[in-house]
């Protein structure tokens, strides 16, 4: 691969950070980098709000009484907790920061297909942020993030028509943001980079598109309707009034559990980016890899009701749910062996990134077995609704989707920023991250088999020890997350320079300067080669180790 | 020998140790799998560390380990799949002759009703061997009736009735939470089951104080809401003969046939006009709002009392005398 028009990093050439300044050039940008460093900084402010909220909890936790806080402030704790941290957090992490970064650059475009949109986009998301922040301040939701019905809209009396609008709002921010994706990676490709040439993030993020597009709608939809119900007491789902409780439930699943798979197919994504540069290898399997990510989207549309299963409906449908959710287990296998085959016959360097992809395989991988139990109809109705639950979708979305995220962060922060972060202080978070994790959510899969339900704000005092080690977990993960924050704000002045292409990755974006001028690229790339191309790239002389 | 192993609640159901099996085989199961690929991650890691003079070897991948490992994956996973609805099959359908128990949730508490006309709050006693089914509505929001002892969970909806069915296999206390939230004191929503011995049971049950059967409340009540004047005994009322009709096909206006359980008990006492049986007019009044779940309960028992002794007249007041209906415990 021809590395020589690579421009060597000048602190004073202009790149999109120090092309413009003052806060008109940040709030008008339509470059679409800027804009995920928008989202960064929006994204990380509730990342820290729904955290606080999860430390609150746990606190609450300590002790088998009530005692730190009212039964309606702990239950609006976990409302708002589970609100921001998923439609304001997870949802938008990878696709808008990361995935808004790397999509034209990956593919050697100069922007998104629409970089105004990808504006309004961002703005939406602000406007959500701010009728949610509203909503919080002004007394919160205690509806569970679940909004159930008919709880939701005939009896809690807290701002639930506020927090459903939020929502609904920030749902056209991912919708815009699909859009853009879908249309720029159709249409706006390099010479030479063909649909099975473009790297795997390339098409988890296509995947995760498809996912808003199709998926968020049906959100806004049922959101809306539970709005009406409860601002007009029109009988949707109101059985008093002649509704019918369940239909939300398939409803609002129909969107959430989709929504699972765009909060994992990103992290995904990263993970096959990661793996084979530290393993120096092309990734096992592209292809199968690649169609695991449209299968696990398109299979993800059919599994909702498993969340339904002890909910009142028939027991065929059930059947058909219960097994249609281990259908879409498989493509979730092929991908956890393919990065395992990566491995295999590399040349395997410990930097973070691989360090946080590690700790994703370990945790998704203990996430997906444990959704095997779920799905068994039997086992199901004894773990449903219980801390069982919690612990899964946790090492799934906090130990998958999370772990992914700040691996992607450790590796693409060269690029975004033009600054190396301290290597040692990174894997060290990294294994704060590993540990305090686990120590916070392993115990509670024994707590929910032993039958602790979730959401409850006091419990039988024979559960304490178990919730007493999540507590404790829960502060060291807290020190694991703080300390990246920390160390990434540090380097952005004090971090050694990046060259271009740190970590001899391969890929598009490394064959720009860090950080990559406005346009991203001096000229059109012209791709002639296979993605992971590691046969034919060098490693860098000296892998960037201590700073 | 695992009954008080600290890793799983008491076993005091029949179906407990059927889902723990399944959770066990589980448990090794994905314990072997993880520790396979933890494993494999550490040894490739350490083996194949950069090291000076060793490239990385490029490999495409391999269309047979890709369907190998879709392939075994899904068998195994159509095993469990099989396993897991198998037990859920047995959960689901309650055995025939089962003891009935009404139960009404609300905010924040649970009030149970037995057929024989006990009446309960946050407490269930309940005898060993019997099997008993529960008829559960809500009288507000989504709760959920869970007993980890039993490995049941049901979530109690308003406006309609769910079931769930156990046979307690040991004497006991154990816990019954509400496992849906519910708002504020969702977590205060939580009582227990009292297993008892068959004869601790039956001198429990002589000495709480009641007012009659479940089924002779309702048949009271079908006196004074007026039923009896259209459901009558002979064929010459307004309304159907409700004797014997219960668990029964019913032919309908539409020509379509329901089963009469439950739920269309309810709906036709609710809501009448939903479902029209053919032949007759649709007069029926409806009592969506007139008639409490309490009082929904003993009509709908009563109703189904007809059947135990189809012989006897609807609205004939000589019918099941109260205290004529509990049966004999069974003893496996
Ligand atoms: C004005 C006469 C009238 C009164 C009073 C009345 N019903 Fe009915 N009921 C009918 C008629 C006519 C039908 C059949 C048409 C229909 O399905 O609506 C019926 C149907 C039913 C059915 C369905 C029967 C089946 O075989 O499918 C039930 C159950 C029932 N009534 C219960 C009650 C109860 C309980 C009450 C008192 C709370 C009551 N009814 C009061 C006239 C009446
Ligand atoms: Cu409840």
């Amino acid at each position: 691969m021809n590395m020589a028009t690579v421009v060597n990093p000048v602190t004073e050439r202009e790149n999109y950070l120090n092309q413009e300044y003052g806060v008109r050039s940040w709030l008008l940008t339509t470059d679409h980098k800027r804009i995920a460093l928008l989202y960064l900084a929006s994204i990380t402010f509730f990342f820290f709000v729904g955290g606080l909220f999860a430390l609150l909890i746990r606190l609450e936790l300590l002790t088998p009484a009530g005692d730190l806080v009212q039964a309606d402030t702990y239950n609006k704790l976990f409302t708002m907790h589970g609100q921001i941290m998923v439609f304001f957090f997870l949802v938008p992490s990878i696709p808008a920061v990361l995935g808004n970064f790397l999509v034209p650059l990956m593919i050697g475009a100069r922007d998104l297909a629409f970089p105004r949109i990808n504006l309004l986009s961002w703005y939406l998301y602000i406007i959500a942020g701010i009728l949610m922040m509203h909503a919080v301040l002004t007394g919160g939701v205690d509806t569970g993030w679940t909004f159930y019905t008919p709880f939701s809209t005939a009896f809690s009396n807290t701002k639930v028509i506020e927090a459903g609008l939020a929502i609904f709002v920030v749902g056209f921010s991912s919708i815009l943001t699909g859009l853009n994706f879908v249309v720029t990676i159709h249409r706006m490709r390099a010479p030479g980079m063909t649909w099975w040439r473009l790297p795997l993030f390339i098409w988890s993020m296509y995947a995760t598109s498809i996912i808003f597009l199709l998926g968020t709608p049906v959100l806004a939809i049922t959101l809306t309707l539970v709005i009406f119900e409860r601002a007009f007491h029109l009988g949707i789902f109101d059985p008093t009034r002649g509704g019918d409780p369940l239909l939300f439930q398939h409803l609002f699943w129909f969107y959430s559990h989709p929504a699972v798979y765009i909060m994992i197919l990103p992290s995904m994504g990263i993970i096959s980016e990661i793996v084979p540069c530290f393993s120096r290898k092309r990734i096992f399997g592209y292809s199968f890899v690649a169609m695991a990510s449209i299968g696990i989207a398109v299979l993800g549309f059919l599994v909702w009701a498993h969340h339904m299963f002890v909910a009142g409906m028939s027991i065929y449908a059930a059947l058909i749910f219960s097994f249609l959710s281990y259908l879409v287990a498989v493509p979730s296998a092929i991908k956890v062996f393919n990065w395992t085959a990566t491995l295999y016959k590399g040349s395997i360097t410990f930097s973070t990134p691989l360090l946080y992809a590690f700790g994703f395989i370990g945790l998704f991988t203990m996430g997906g077995l444990t959704g095997l139990f779920l799905a068994a109809l039997g086992v199901d109705v004894h773990v449903t609704d219980t801390y069982f639950v919690i612990a899964h979708f946790h090492y799934i979305m906090v130990g998958g989707a999370v772990m992914g995220y700040l691996g992607g962060m450790h590796f693409w922060w060269p690029k975004i920023s033009g600054r190396m972060y301290p290597e040692s202080l990174g894997r060290l978070a990294a294994l704060i991250v590993f540990i305090g994790f686990n120590l916070t959510f392993f115990p509670q899969f024994i707590l929910g088999y032993l039958g602790m339900p979730r959401r409850y704000w006091q419990y039988p005092p024979e559960f304490q020890v178990l919730n007493v080690l999540s507590t404790a977990g829960s502060t060291i993960l807290a020190v694991g997350y703080l300390l990246p924050m920390a160390y990434f704000l540090w380097s952005m002045r004090y971090g050694k320079h990046a060259e271009p292409n740190p970590w001899g990755a391969a890929g598009l974006e490394w064959m720009t300067p860090s950080p990559p001028p406005t346009f991203n690229f001096e000229e059109t790339p012209l791709v002639t080669w296979e993605a992971y191309d590691y046969g034919n790239i060098d490693l860098p002389k000296e892998v960037p180790v201590e700073r | 020998m695992f009954d008080n192993f600290p890793l799983w609640p008491a076993r005091a159901s029949t179906t407990a140790g059927n889902v723990d099996a399944l959770y066990i085989f589980l448990v090794v199961l994905s314990t072997f799998m993880s520790v396979a690929i933890f494993v494999m991650i550490l040894a490739f890691a350490a083996k194949y560390r950069r090291r000076p003079g060793h490239a990385a070897e490029q490999i495409e991948g391999s269309t047979i380990l890709e369907i190998t490992w879709s392939v075994i994956p899904f068998g195994v996973f159509v095993v469990i799949f099989v396993w897991g609805a198998v037990i859920f099959f047995q959960e689901r359908t309650p055995p025939r002759g089962a003891t009935e128990i009404y139960v009404v949730a609300k905010q924040w508490m649970w009030k149970l009703e037995h057929e024989e006309g006990h009446r309960e709050i946050n407490e269930l006693h309940v005898p060993v061997g019997r099997d008993v089914k529960m008829i559960l509505t809500s009288q507000d929001v989504i709760h959920s009736f869970y007993v980890p002892a039993f490995r049941i969970k049901q979530d109690v909806v308003p406006g309609r009735y769910t079931t769930a069915w156990f046979r307690p296999t040991r004497p006991g206390t154990y816990h019954l939470f509400c496992a849906e939230y519910c708002g504020t004191q969702h977590s205060g929503m939580i009582g227990q089951v009292v297993v008892l011995e068959p004869s601790q049971y039956e001198a429990w049950l002589s000495g709480g104080g009641t007012t009659g059967s479940l089924a002779s409340t309702g048949q009271a009540l079908f006196q004074q809401l007026g039923c009896s004047t259209c459901h009558r005994s002979d064929t010459q009322g307004r309304g159907p003969n409700l004797a014997g009709t219960f668990g029964k096909p019913v032919l309908l206006d539409d020509g379509q046939t329901v089963i009469e359980d439950e739920n269309y008990i309810r709906e036709s006492i609710l809501n009448p006009s939903a479902k029209i049986v053919s032949g007759f007019k649709p007069i029926m009044p409806p009592f969506q709002g007139i008639v409490s779940e309490e009082q929904l309960n003993a009509l709908v028992a009563y109703i189904k009392s007809l059947n135990q002794n189809p012989s006897g007249a609807a609205g004939s007041p000589t019918l099941l005398p109260a205290g004529t209906q509990p049966q004999a415990p069974k003893v496996q």
